[in-house]
């Protein structure tokens, strides 16, 4: 210790300090907010609790009951199903929209406006609006009977094995705007001497794309699809304002039977090892990611990230 | 990066014969102005349908075109329509969200910058793992969070109330605002900073002068992307308060999502477009800072 450092006085030094002072409450709840709470939802799940928090250990009970129950599992089988599709789905629409605005299209701004918007609507309006368009008693069955067609039909949305995809096409309305943001930005990215070296070639536009364009912005790709994943996993309110999860489970997801557990059925110990289990979902779509991301980094010489 | 420039050098369209070029157009417009119809169609839907009377709409469905007009639903809805039992119109909820959105935006904002102007430009030992644990509440699903949030609520007397809310979201907020002016600050040249601490700048001093006059950028970004994120929220919103004191998104869920007594849907329609007004105006306004939050908070 140098022995000036002494001498200074205690308000100097703590002066010194404002810097980590100023960070101390916002650590104080992360660390409470991150690392805290997750321990204590993890805790529960290993508890005996239902309705009430009854902190006697019980190992995995809960996660047995949990894997047992039919909901879980057709919620389960549902997020696949669901997130393989939007995903797909989304990333689909986002690069055609992308590459359409792409082609030196008049009023850009106009275009990209609309097809983001969505994406500002929360899901709860984005989920009533779709029911009323799609549900036989208010929307298209309706209105093509009113037109005349007295036959018509179109309930896939009270319809057990088609309910899911209506589910899939309201959340690809409400994203592929985003994916097409993140992958015209991308597009926008490529170097048009590579564009330019091809159509010399005499390559013409749709193979340029497939063949150049796409292929060199592919990272975008996956960065959109584990960003549309995250959403996925934690999907919860579109399906709560479309379908509420029905008819019967048909379209309940991990989310919403977290909420149930939890909040309708007094089983909080099996209620928060569903939420464990979508925590984990995240952190296998996650850390994968983290660790391809910095090792392409760390493989490009990139500086920080 | 996620400024669309456009570029110049090269027009797809403009190659090939005459011909080509034009059926080439006339695709690309055409496709563009089919999805752009399939995109507005709902919102032009709920907005027709919160002009036409009540029996128009059950006998014909929302897809059709109004025989009639009135603006009265639109009052009906703001300030008369009943929901969950009082009679005070979707004006109480519009407000219960306001008082939860602009608080919370405003302190994790401000957290935000100053903690990313720490994390950025005085590295103390540790300083990743500080960065680390606060980032990783940007991924942490609510789901983990709602009984122990539950519980603190509780014993801070916060149960049902507004307050309660805007610490919630404030907390959750910090994470993402910390995150993006972090990485925005570490744009600014450490020289700058190192100039005027010689100048004998103290720690707020070079705040005030130096970082703040170049925040306007990302505190758009940032309060556009909280704003819109807490007033569309629903989940602690149901789950933290009820009756009178949810935020809007519990309140259409509450009406549109019981299924018994008679349907207002004009009236219904109408309270759906005020929910969805205050993030779609910050979006048709603040555009341009909304791609480019999209953009920094997904890749990054």
């Amino acid at each position: 210790m140098p022995p000036e450092r002494a001498s200074v006085p205690i308000y100097r030094r703590l002066a010194g300090m404002t810097p980590q002072m100023v960070l101390v409450p916002t650590i104080l709840a992360s660390v409470i907010y991150v690392v805290l709470f997750s321990l204590w939802t993890i805790w529960i799940s290993l508890s005996q609790s239902t309705l009430l928090p009854d902190m006697t250990y019980s190992g995995f009970d809960a996660y047995f009951t949990l894997w047992q129950s039919k909901r879980w599992t057709v919620a389960f089988t549902n997020l696949f199903v669901f997130g393989t599709l939007y995903v797909l789905g989304a990333l689909a629409m986002g690069t055609l929209l992308a590459i359409l605005i792409d082609q030196r299209v008049r009023f850009e701004a106009f275009w990209r406006t609309i097809f983001l918007y969505p994406l500002a609507v929360s899901f709860i309006v984005t989920g009533t609006v779709w029911r009323w368009i799609f549900h036989p008693q208010t929307g298209v069955e309706l209105a093509l009977k009113d037109l005349g067609w007295i036959g018509a039909k179109f309930d896939w949305i009270s319809d057990r094995d088609m309910a899911l995809y209506v589910v899939v096409f309201t959340a690809i309305w409400h994203a592929s705007g985003f994916a097409m943001a993140l992958i015209l930005a991308g597009l926008r990215s490529v170097d048009s001497d590579l564009i330019k070296a091809a159509q010399i070639d005499g390559a013409s536009m749709p193979r340029i794309y497939r063949r150049v364009v796409l292929p060199t912005i592919w990272p975008i790709f996956v960065a959109v699809a584990v960003v549309l994943l995250q959403f996925a996993i934690k999907t919860y309110d579109l399906v709560v304002a479309l379908t509420q999860g029905g008819p019967g489970v048909a379209t309940t997801v991990p989310a919403i039977v977290v909420y149930d557990l939890m909040f309708q059925r007094g089983q909080i110990a099996e209620g928060a090892a569903a939420a464990v289990m979508i925590l984990l979902g995240l952190v296998c779509v996650l850390i994968p990611y983290g660790l391809w991301s910095s090792w392409r980094q760390r493989k490009e010489g990139g500086k920080h990230g | 990066m996620a400024d669309m420039t456009q570029r110049t050098e090269f027009d797809p369209l403009a190659t090939g014969g005459k011909g080509r070029q034009r059926r080439a157009r006339l695709t690309v417009y055409g496709l563009l102005g089919l999805f752009a119809a399939i995109y507005l169609m709902p919102a032009v839907i709920i907005f027709l349908n919160t002009l036409r009377p009540l029996e128009e709409i059950v006998r014909q469905g929302f897809i059709s075109w109004p025989g009639s007009m009135s603006l009265h639903h639109w009052s009906e809805a703001w300030s008369s329509f009943c929901i969950g039992g009082t009679c005070e119109g979707v004006s109480r909820y519009f407000t219960n969200s306001l008082l939860m959105a602009v608080p919370a935006t405003a302190l994790s904002t401000a957290l935000g910058l100053v903690n990313g102007y720490v994390l950025s430009k005085w590295r103390f030992r540790g300083d990743a793992w500080v960065f680390g644990v606060i980032t990783l509440g940007v991924f942490l699903p609510a789901q983990m969070t709602l009984l122990p949030w539950a519980f603190v609520l509780g014993k801070l007397g916060l149960s049902n109330t507004i307050s309660g809310l805007v610490l919630v979201h404030t907390v959750q907020g910090v994470s993402f605002t910390t995150l993006f002016c972090r990485n925005y600050f570490l744009n600014v040249p450490d020289d700058l900073i190192k100039a005027a601490r010689i100048d004998g700048a103290g720690f707020w001093r070079i705040f005030r002068r130096i970082i703040l006059p170049l925040s306007p950028p990302i505190l758009i970004v940032t309060v556009i992307w909280q704003f819109t994120g807490i007033w569309n929220e629903f989940l602690f919103g149901t789950v933290f308060t009820s009756g009178a004191n949810q935020p809007i998104t519990s309140a259409i869920v509450a009406f549109s999502g019981s299924g018994t007594g008679e349907r207002h849907y004009n009236v219904e329609a109408a309270s759906v477009i005020m929910a969805a007004l205050p993030p779609l105006f910050i979006y048709l306004v603040g555009g341009k800072y909304f791609v480019r939050g999209l953009t920094q908070g997904a890749v990054k």
